[in-house]
């Protein structure tokens, strides 16, 4: 997030895109709607009649995938009618000239034809976001999971230039972020192509900092994704996989594929804290403690690092996944891998990490600290960009809309998009394992329109194959006015309907985030099996 | 947020007034109420429908204060602090006021126990002397001895009550899977009500019916669980009484704050253990990004499955194609033997969003500075 959590409650209009908010980001939600209830005016641009939709001053019900073409849409309303914030774009952005020129593409008309929305509330909107300041953009995964995501991110980063929403409190382009340390992991490193703290590893002068602080021989090459890793585990480039606490067989598209790789493998480690789906496949087991048998830290989706801390004692001989990854260097007979406690780690992360050189275990102690925290004396910092971004100037981006990879077909007439519960939790490995959670949302539900389910002679509850060019699996139907025409939404939290098996892995050529939002599937009755084959 | 209202101030200095209660000089800011001035000025006012996350509500009437100028007694939540107020919190005239409304509060609620005098003593297997029913006892709710009624109770020293009670048995909800709704034991200050619309923004539930037949109850009176309800237990933490309370209460020998292992919010949140187990979540109220709230996973799904038996608790390696137990040194050797056949571009490391910084820290150290390779990344696409 550009902003914080708290500063939510500063903005006079929001706009929330891509993002099931009161389920997959709850407290956020509860910030959302008291905002409104204070009289912040929301637009949700959601495809799915998400919770917040009931708080909405609109509701932008656009087709998956067409989120630059609303987006460029609202901002050709901005410009044309003078809405636009010409000193902030004078003074801390560039290329408005050629932007503003590719605005030409996208009519209102057009825009109304590719998403479905009625023009007059594409204007209603562009003229609510425009007008109301400080306005907050928040998304989450229907922005980025699909192979136009950056595209999309670019989109809403311009709307905020043009409306110069961005650097003060109560604004900014806000990315939820979904698990609780999907931030800290990014921050530290745990990215192909980025030492901590984002630094390049193509970068030489970085690479010589690294090298003398590890005593290694580092590659300047960036490495692969992990939506490259599997690919290449499949042809058999890649022959040994260390995996810490992920669950990439009902997490990753195209499950029947990330199987076979798994299996293609010749050495595969998985540390977790339960045998889950993928771990049935390794080669060692390494037993992991979770996170309230260890000390460490967390960094939330507004850039907060917060302490971790031990409750309770490991379960079994369990270890904190530190030790172990340490322990196995050690074996390796690496140096550098000497670390006491979490703590240690933190002074060498604070040491080779600028956004993090003001954090330590000490002043964590009192509260979390936001980085960028250069200093022991910074305070942290609650809003980025405030007087200049990271580049310098704010490039305006000249956007064209590229359709989802596989659109429906005759064969395949429906769009899948994938969602969440807030019930459950990614794949279930935590959320699956307590009764009640289950008692609320213990199977899979294939969200489906009543007009859809009509043609298909469907009822609710009925048992259907939804099947994509991948794969197919059956679950239970919920015919809800929630799903759009032409549009079937199904969560991935459950083993026994493994949703990933029918999406798409083709991904964004920059960020290489699959299509998850997007895959053509078709939906069909499960004939009655023969009862009496037996007799 | 608004639920301290301490970030009211934002652009606008605020001015204060100073007062006098009970003799003492207090200076406040302007907008805050009596009570939170006494609050303030360390004077305890007894009160069970306020909360300081929620508006005021002006319901129980315990609160009543004497006010210089002002006429009758007005309750001190509802009534704004100014300049120069010369405020009394106590007399035996305003206790007997007191004593009158939470008599009529009582007098719907199980009570015998309450106006004991042995109260404290008594422990859940003895025989009551005065042979109350079971499920009528204090000594028997979830909330003995953490319970804001008795406090208020022992405070104004009621010792038995003036009115008719009102003994009629009332529902108990337990849809819910992670607490129940006992509504004889309910007082009606609407403190759930409240929360479930100022702080959740939910809204699903409300004040029902009137006079006796008044009640709190879901849209069209359904059981909580096919109600909107999201099972967040806002409602349930700041009930001042054991109307609503968790399936099982287990209270905590020690606290240990920390941060949700499950989403991005990244609420604080206070882990309660007893016995080397997880027994209980309390959100932390002074939390920067939950002010003390939690969703139902936080709150609810955590000491179920770190405490889970299936919980993996020994190294595993294959042999003959199944995976046995094995030591550590035993598993940590082959692991280290086994990666180190392999550089560079045959090998890959998948980190997780779930662990630590430190954990993801020393993983691509390891890739890249022991297994030569970047292949690094972790579910952060998924
Ligand atoms: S709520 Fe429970 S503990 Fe409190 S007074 Fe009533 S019965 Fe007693
Ligand atoms: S359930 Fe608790 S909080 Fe709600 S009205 Fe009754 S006593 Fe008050
Ligand atoms: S649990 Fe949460 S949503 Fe349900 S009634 Fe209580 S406050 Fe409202
Ligand atoms: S309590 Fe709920 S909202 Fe808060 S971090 Fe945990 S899962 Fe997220």
């Amino acid at each position: 997030m550009t902003n914080s959590i708290n500063d939510i409650s500063d903005a006079k209009c929001i706009l929330a895109i891509g993002t099931n908010t009161t389920e997959a980001h709850p407290i956020i939600g509860m910030d959302v709607r008291q905002a409104v209830h204070r009289g912040t005016r929301l637009i949700v641009a959601n495809p799915l009649e998400v919770g917040l939709v009931e708080d909405a001053a609109l509701w932008l019900q656009h087709r998956p995938g067409t989120d630059v073409v609303l987006l460029m849409g609202m901002m050709k309303i901005i410009v044309d009618e003078g809405l636009a914030d010409e000193a902030f774009i004078g003074s801390r952005c560039e290329n408005y000239a050629e932007f503003k020129e590719s605005l030409k593409d996208y009519p209102l008309k057009l825009v109304e034809e590719i998403t479905g929305v009625p023009g007059e509330k594409v204007t209603e909107a562009a003229r609510m976001y425009a007008t109301n300041k400080p306005a907050a953009i928040l998304y989450t995964l229907g922005i980025t999971q699909h192979t136009h995501g950056t595209d999309n991110v670019m989109a809403l980063a311009n709307l905020a230039m043009l409306t110069g929403n961005i650097g003060k409190p109560g604004s900014g382009v806000n990315p939820l972020r979904g698990q609780n340390n999907v931030q800290g992991a990014c921050d530290v490193g745990a990215l192909p192509n980025v030492y901590p703290g984002y630094q390049s590893v193509a970068d030489e002068k970085i690479q010589k900092k690294f090298e003398a602080a590890w005593g290694a021989r580092l590659d300047p090459k960036p490495g692969k994704t992990l939506t490259e890793i599997i690919p290449a585990a499949h042809d058999g480039k890649i022959k040994a996989i260390y995996l810490m606490g992920e669950n990439p067989s009902l997490s990753d598209p195209d499950g029947k594929h990330v199987r076979e790789a798994l299996n293609r493998l010749d050495f595969f480690v998985v540390q977790d804290i339960f045998l889950s789906e993928t771990a049935q496949f390794a080669d060692v087991v390494l037993p992991a403690c979770s996170f309230a048998e260890r000390e460490g830290t967390f960094t939330n989706t507004e850039r907060r690092v917060q302490r971790v801390r031990k409750a309770i004692e490991p379960v079994g001989v369990s270890q904190p996944d530190w030790w172990i990854t340490c322990q196995i260097a050690r074996h390796m007979g690496a140096k550098g891998f000497d670390f006491e406690s979490p703590e240690a780690i933190m002074e060498e992360i604070a040491r080779l990490t600028p956004s993090y050189g003001g954090i330590n275990y000490k002043r964590l102690e009192n509260g979390g600290l936001q980085w960028p925290c250069p200093t022991e004396e910074h305070p942290g910092t609650a809003i980025l960009h405030t007087d200049i971004f990271t580049r310098g100037k704010g490039r305006f981006m000249p956007l064209t809309y590229r359709p989802p990879a596989e659109m429906p077909d005759e064969e395949y007439p429906l769009v899948l998009t994938t969602h969440r519960s807030l019930f459950q939790f990614h794949t279930g490995t935590m959320t699956r394992k307590v009764k009640g959670l289950n008692i609320f949302k213990g199977e899979e539900r294939v969200a489906i329109n009543p007009e859809d389910a009509k043609s298909l002679g469907i009822n609710d509850d009925e048992m259907v194959r939804v099947v994509s060019r991948r794969g197919d699996v059956t679950a239970k139907v919920m015919i809800t006015e929630k799903s759009p025409k032409g549009t079937v939404a199904m969560t991935f939290h459950f083993a026994e309907t493994p949703t990933n098996e029918l999406t798409n892995p083709a991904y964004d050529p920059v960020a290489k985030i699959p299509e998850f939002k997007v895959s053509a599937v078709r939906v069909e009755k499960v004939k009655k099996a023969a009862v009496s084959t037996a007799r | 947020m608004t639920i301290s209202g301490t970030a009211v101030a934002g652009d606008r200095k605020l001015k204060t007034v100073s007062l006098t209660i009970d003799g003492l000089k207090v200076e406040v800011p302007e907008g805050t109420t009596v009570l939170e001035a006494s609050v303030k000025a360390g004077i305890y006012i007894p009160t069970l429908c306020y909360h300081p996350d929620l508006e005021p509500y002006g319901g129980c009437r315990l609160c009543v204060v004497e006010i210089k100028q002002m006429r009758g007694l007005p309750t001190a939540c509802t009534t704004p602090a100014t300049e120069g107020m010369v405020v009394t919190t106590e007399s035996p005239a305003i206790n007997e006021i007191r004593r009158a409304s939470l008599e009529m509060i009582l007098s719907t609620h199980p009570c015998e126990c309450l106006v004991c005098h042995r109260r404290d003593r008594c422990g859940p297997n003895d025989i009551c002397l005065r042979s109350v029913a079971v499920d009528d006892r204090c000594v028997t709710c979830p909330s003995n001895q953490d319970c804001e009624l008795q406090k208020v109770v022992d405070y104004l020293g009621v010792h038995e009550l003036h009115i008719p009670r009102d003994t009629t048995p009332r529902d108990i909800d337990n849809s819910n899977p992670f607490f129940d709704f006992d509504h004889n034991r309910c007082i009606l200050c609407a403190r759930c009500v409240r929360t479930c619309q100022e702080i959740t923004c939910v809204g699903a539930i409300d004040m029902a019916n009137r006079g006796y037949n008044a009640k709190i109850a879901a849209f069209n009176d359904l059981p909580l669980f096919d109600s909107i309800c999201r099972s967040c237990g806002e409602c349930m933490v700041r009930c001042p009484t054991g109307a609503l309370n968790p399936k099982e209460v287990i209270r905590s020998d020690k606290e240990v704050k920390t941060t949700c292992g499950y989403c991005g919010v990244g609420c604080s949140m206070y882990l309660g253990v007893k016995n080397g187990k997880i027994v209980g979540v309390r959100g932390d109220p002074e939390g920067p990004a939950n002010q003390g709230r939690l969703c139902v996973k936080g709150r609810f799904g955590i000491a179920e499955f770190v405490n889970h038996q299936e919980r993996l608790n020994m190294p595993l390696i294959r042999k003959d194609d199944k995976l046995v137990e094995a030591s550590w040194e035993e598993a940590l050797s082959l692991v280290a033997e086994k990666l180190g056949k392999y550089r560079g571009e045959e090998i890959a490391v998948i980190s997780s969003a779930k662990s630590t910084n430190e954990d993801n820290y020393v993983m691509q150290k390891l890739a890249r500075a022991v297994l030569g390779t970047n292949n690094v990344d972790h579910c952060a696409r998924l």
